[in-house]
């Protein structure tokens, strides 16, 4: 062993200089957000919680084309269909189990009219599986809900696609 | 009638000294997250409470209130008895301690002794854990603990001795006004290292941490206990670690005297300093835990017994010969 490593053991220098070290970063301003009450950025594209989204007139956008369904790997989602009175096709049973769902978002970009997207809401969890068994009640309310953003989000994605 | 009266007081006393201790250990166990986080830039908890020092507080309420699971093979009597023993032996050895200079539980002649047995035994506590859950890795950790605390108790030992010598008294009090002219950390100051390093492998702190090495023992030999069992294994290991830098600042740091005789360091009351000091102490604790990396056993061994051992006695011989040689021994 060189004279230089003994006398470094001995006087414990590696270890002071770590000491200096810890003490600098101690005093250094922290990584961490004081998460429920400040929230990191979330980007436009984030997959969280599905929404099914409507036009501004109020209908829905969806017009159940089942490619969603047909995509989704985990196949979570489940369609059911019918013709109205005034001649378009619309769903009468749009359900997406949340427990099954990998927040791929395959039905987002395979989704023709924007109708399903996920928004940025990552924050649902809750007490008892069936209620993260989503019904269209339930997404079209989250579309309500979360339209200014969604809406925004899509747009500022748009040149990317 | 006069026996009822000292039971009183002595009662009053001893509560007078254990309801601080154990509101400090829970402000340590804050304390030593919120250091080992503000080391890795993070916060530490700081949402229970003011700067989240009621934290401990918070934990130890969901230790109450967890389920205590007995494994079904374990020996029950001794499995229940390990955390008692280890949590008792931690607080008694604060009976010695003096906070200044008429301000101590029980002002023996031995103090140094009685400490030293005291914290000897708290290795029977982690044995009785290890050995009662009948599972592997609490036994292998019981082993190591074992194998580990003997071994540091050695050269705790040793450099004992060489506060002695300074000091030729064992009472603690007396070890601390034999310290009015000169800290023994400045003359003994390798044996004030040493004593720290030993003090880490004494508790089990890292980098020492072998017997609840994570990552090859799930928790050693804490790994079967839960709920309030665990907490009290918790506390006292908090308290063992807040009784070593009170050891130490009793041994090397001058204990409750203040650093200088002058205005605005002398009417801060002893007591304050010497918790002053311990804290000072226990921030160094807590600094290693964030810094270094865990020791191989190999080399916990070798450090314990090829380089501890036979450096703090040659420096044993010098002190003593130093003393000797200038004629400064202390006249008893």
């Amino acid at each position: 062993m060189k004279i230089s490593r003994i006398l470094k053991t001995i006087f414990m220098l590696d270890f002071l200089t770590a000491l200096i070290v810890a003490i600098k970063e101690a005093f250094k301003d922290k990584k961490t957000l004081n998460y429920p009450f400040e929230k990191g950025k979330i980007s436009p594209r984030a997959r969280g919680e599905h929404a099914l989204r409507r036009y501004p007139n109020g209908e829905e956008r969806c017009i159940a084309c089942k490619l969603c369904e047909a995509v989704c790997p985990a196949q979570a989602i489940t369609i059911e269909s019918e013709q109205r009175d005034d001649g378009s096709r619309k769903t009468t049973r749009y359900d997406i189990d949340m427990l099954k769902c990998i927040y791929c978002g395959l039905c987002e970009e395979s989704c023709p009219v924007d109708a399903i997207v996920q928004g940025p809401n990552f924050e649902f969890a809750t007490e008892t599986r069936e209620e993260l068994y989503y019904n269209k009640e339930k997404l079209l309310e989250n579309g309500d809900r979360w339209e200014n953003v969604l809406a925004a989000n899509i747009k500022a994605d748009n040149p990317y696609r | 009638m006069e026996y009822f009266y000292t039971l009183i007081s002595e009662t009053y006393k001893i509560l007078f000294l254990l309801l601080p201790l154990l509101t400090a250990v829970a402000m340590i166990v804050w304390l030593d997250r919120r250091v080992w986080a503000f080391v890795q830039k993070r916060k530490g908890p700081n949402v229970v409470g003011p700067f989240g020092l009621f934290q401990s507080l918070a934990d130890a309420l969901k230790y109450i209130f967890k389920e205590i699971i007995i494994p079904a093979s374990s020996n029950k009597i001794v499995f229940i008895l390990a955390p008692i023993t280890t949590m008792t032996l931690a607080l008694i050895s604060w009976a010695v301690i003096p906070f200044s200079e008429d301000f101590v539980l029980a002002n023996i002649n031995v103090g140094i002794l009685y400490l030293f047995a005291i914290s000897s035994l708290g290795v029977y506590g982690i044995i009785m854990g290890g050995w009662a859950s009948n599972s592997k890795y609490p036994f292998l950790g019981a082993i190591r603990s074992a194998a580990q605390m003997v071994s540091y108790e050695v050269s705790i030992g040793v450099i004992i001795i060489n506060v002695l010598l300074c000091v030729g008294s064992l009472n603690l009090t007396d070890i601390v006004l034999a310290q009015d002219k000169i800290w023994f950390v400045i003359p003994l100051f390798p044996m004030f290292v040493i004593f720290f390093i030993s003090a880490l492998a004494e508790t089990n702190r890292p980098p020492f941490d072998l017997p609840e090495a994570e990552a090859e023992l799930v928790a050693g030999y804490q790994t079967e206990y839960s709920g309030m069992m665990y907490a009290m294994f918790w506390l006292g290991e908090y308290a063992n670690i807040l009784l070593m830098c009170a050891m130490g600042t009793i041994l090397f740091l001058g204990g409750w005297l203040s650093p200088i005789n002058i205005y605005p360091f002398d009417i801060v009351p002893p007591a304050l300093w010497f918790i002053i000091k311990i804290l000072l102490l226990f921030i160094l604790f807590a600094l290693v835990k964030a810094i270094v990396p865990r020791y191989r056993y190999d080399q916990l061994m070798k450090l314990g017994w090829k380089i501890f051992l036979p450096f703090s006695l040659i420096w044993v011989v010098l002190t003593a010969g130093f003393l000797l040689y200038f004629d400064l021994l202390p006249k008893v």
